[in-house]
């Protein structure tokens, strides 16, 4: 089958390599893939950020597809569904996934402890072959993937597998109370999602910092909500303090995670020379920018080893910090409620459907934000 | 010094309107805080490592554990299994806790050394690896030509200048005459 072949560094290609995958557990299935996403958070894989990211591994992790055999105890499900599919692979059993935290499943990864297992996302994650490839194996098929309406369009559906629960999440886990106001670093798919999603929580004011002007233009209009360049404010701390009465916002989420630009020292340390587990320069700002007592959630992904952190000024301000996988299972319900709605329309964020084929230019595409893109979406010849 | 500001100068109005945002509140919960992650906490994890565990899957490669865990998960991926000397580098990383740079840092070497074996494994199946095309290079020519125009200037400039060293230490000539009638045709 054709599949994404990492090969390292800034170097993925599309190959036949790889047989269609079989049913290794009575409670897998394998799907056939509809659409797949590359999602920023790939790029920390494609450009090296995370340990053990192995040449020849498959990414993916956000996709939907077609159910074509199913394992012995998945009774769910039929061949011939069309299912989203968390990126999490969550067993449904564990001490963890019975609290809702099915981004912190117990028994998918046995790599880590500290990491969920997520589908095409490094042996850190599990060692799963991911979605960017013809057909994929989706473990606890009976656990995770969910049908799609049929009034659904697989080009929201596939936004549900994580762009859209993680941007939700971020807005959730600030525990936002009406009239709050809440800052979003990020305007990348995520933290677009996060604004848009702060004011079904009742946010009275939502401020996106960035320094893409095309990104910033987008989430204007896309979220309603007032976008600024950090390029042009000077310091984004001060202008935040300016701005909120000098006290800070109530709410900040860190939407970026390991490659945030802004800071030299932090892009010297995290991403060029690897010493931490990432730029912190978000996550800097949003300590910095809330007011005392406030609450920093935390979405963007970072590496596994230590990170500088302003860990005294979140001690000196009583900063509760909320930080976690996007629970996908759980949110999904409430989710596909929002879209049939209309009051969430994930796919105006795709700004880029590229035939699977084509993955490499796809990679480059988005990695050097070419052509005002915010998201590709790869769709395989068999769709 | 005196304090010139006047509180108004301060003052956060939070009657914005948001009339116009469709959705407003909807999933607005004043219960909502504390939240998730610990909102739903029911403390399972207190019964131990005792839950009924899903059928474990065959392990039919080799999987590197976490020191941290007594056993292998019920499903774990199986995709590129350590071989060659990354795969030795990864097999005593794991050695080391989720805690240690003993476990991170060979793992990013064993990463860039298996880019290499990835490269030797490739022309050892008949393939050259597409440096062009593996690094996207044809969305750089659609979508911003001239950066890529400038970037094969300069790579060309460098291995003309490493060619002619090399030829001049070594003094070699070449006799490039055969050149010539291709150039005039192509002309």
């Amino acid at each position: 089958m054709l599949a994404m072949n990492f090969r390292g560094p800034y170097r993925v290609r599309i190959d036949n390599e790889k047989s269609i995958p079989a049913i290794l557990h009575p409670n897998d299935a394998i799907v056939r893939v509809l659409r797949s996403c590359i999602c920023g958070s790939d790029l920390h894989l494609y450009h090296g950020l995370v340990p053990d990211t192995r040449v020849g591994m498959t990414f993916g992790h956000e996709f939907v597809g077609e159910i074509v055999e199913l394992g012995s105890l998945v009774n769910n499900l039929k061949v011939g569904d069309r299912v989203i599919v968390p990126f999490n692979v969550s067993c449904g059993k564990c001490a963890f996934c019975k609290q809702g935290l099915y981004g912190n499943c117990h028994e998918s990864n046995p790599s880590a402890t500290a990491v969920g297992g997520f589908l095409g996302y490094s042996h850190t994650a599990g060692g799963y072959d991911g979605g960017q490839a013809e057909y994929a194996r989706v473990p606890y098929a009976d656990v995770g993937p969910v049908l799609i309406p049929e009034w659904m369009d697989l080009d929201d559906a596939v936004l549900l597998t994580d762009i859209v629960p993680t941007g939700y999440q971020a807005a959730e886990m600030g525990g936002i109370q009406k009239g709050d106001t809440v800052v979003v670093f990020g305007a990348g798919p995520v933290g677009i999602m996060a604004a848009k999603c702060a004011w079904l929580f009742g946010a009275g004011r939502v401020i996106v910092i960035d320094h893409l002007h095309y990104r910033l233009d987008f989430v204007r209009q896309y979220a309603q909500c007032e976008a600024y360049d950090f390029k042009e404010l000077g310091d984004p701390v001060v202008f935040i303090k300016k701005t909120t009465d000098s006290l800070g916002a109530d709410v900040c989420i860190d939407a970026v995670g390991c490659e945030a630009a802004g800071n030299n020292m932090n892009t010297l340390l995290g991403r060029r020379l690897l010493l931490q587990g990432g730029s912190t320069t978000a996550l800097h700002w949003a300590i910095n920018s809330v007011k005392k007592g406030g609450i920093v959630s935390i979405v963007g992904v970072y590496g596994p080893i230590d990170a500088l952190v302003p860990i005294g000024n979140v001690v000196n301000k009583g900063i509760t910090i909320r930080a976690n996988q996007a629970s996908v299972k759980r949110l999904l319900p409430k989710l596909i409620e929002h879209v049939k709605s209309g009051v969430l329309n994930p796919k105006e964020v795709i700004t880029h459907r590229i035939p699977l084929k084509e993955v490499a230019a796809a990679y480059h595409i988005f990695s050097r934000k070419l052509d005002n893109c915010i998201k590709p979406v790869l769709i395989p010849d068999n769709a | 010094m005196t304090d010139e500001t006047s509180p108004l100068e301060f003052e956060n109005n939070r009657g914005v309107d948001t009339s116009h945002i469709k959705g407003w509140g909807i999933d607005a919960d004043p219960e909502n805080d504390p939240t998730y992650p610990i909102k739903n906490r029911t403390n399972e994890e207190h019964k131990g490592y005792s839950w009924e565990r899903p059928p474990q899957q065959p392990q039919e490669v080799e999987i590197l554990k976490s020191v941290e865990r007594p056993n292998i998960t019920a499903v774990f991926g199986t995709s590129t299994p350590p071989a060659g000397l990354s795969g030795m580098i990864r097999r005593q990383a794991y050695k080391y806790s989720e805690s240690s740079l003993g476990r991170w840092v060979p793992l990013i070497l064993a990463d860039r050394i298996g880019v290499v074996e990835g490269v030797i494994d490739d022309i050892g199946k008949g393939i050259f690896p597409n440096i062009f095309k593996e690094t996207g290079w044809t969305g750089e020519w659609k979508y911003d030509r001239q950066r890529a125009m400038n970037r094969i200037a300069i790579a060309a400039a460098i291995t003309a200048c490493v060619v002619t060293i090399i030829v001049t230490r070594r003094g070699v000539k070449f006799n490039l005459s055969f050149l010539v009638p291709i150039l005039r045709k192509l002309i």
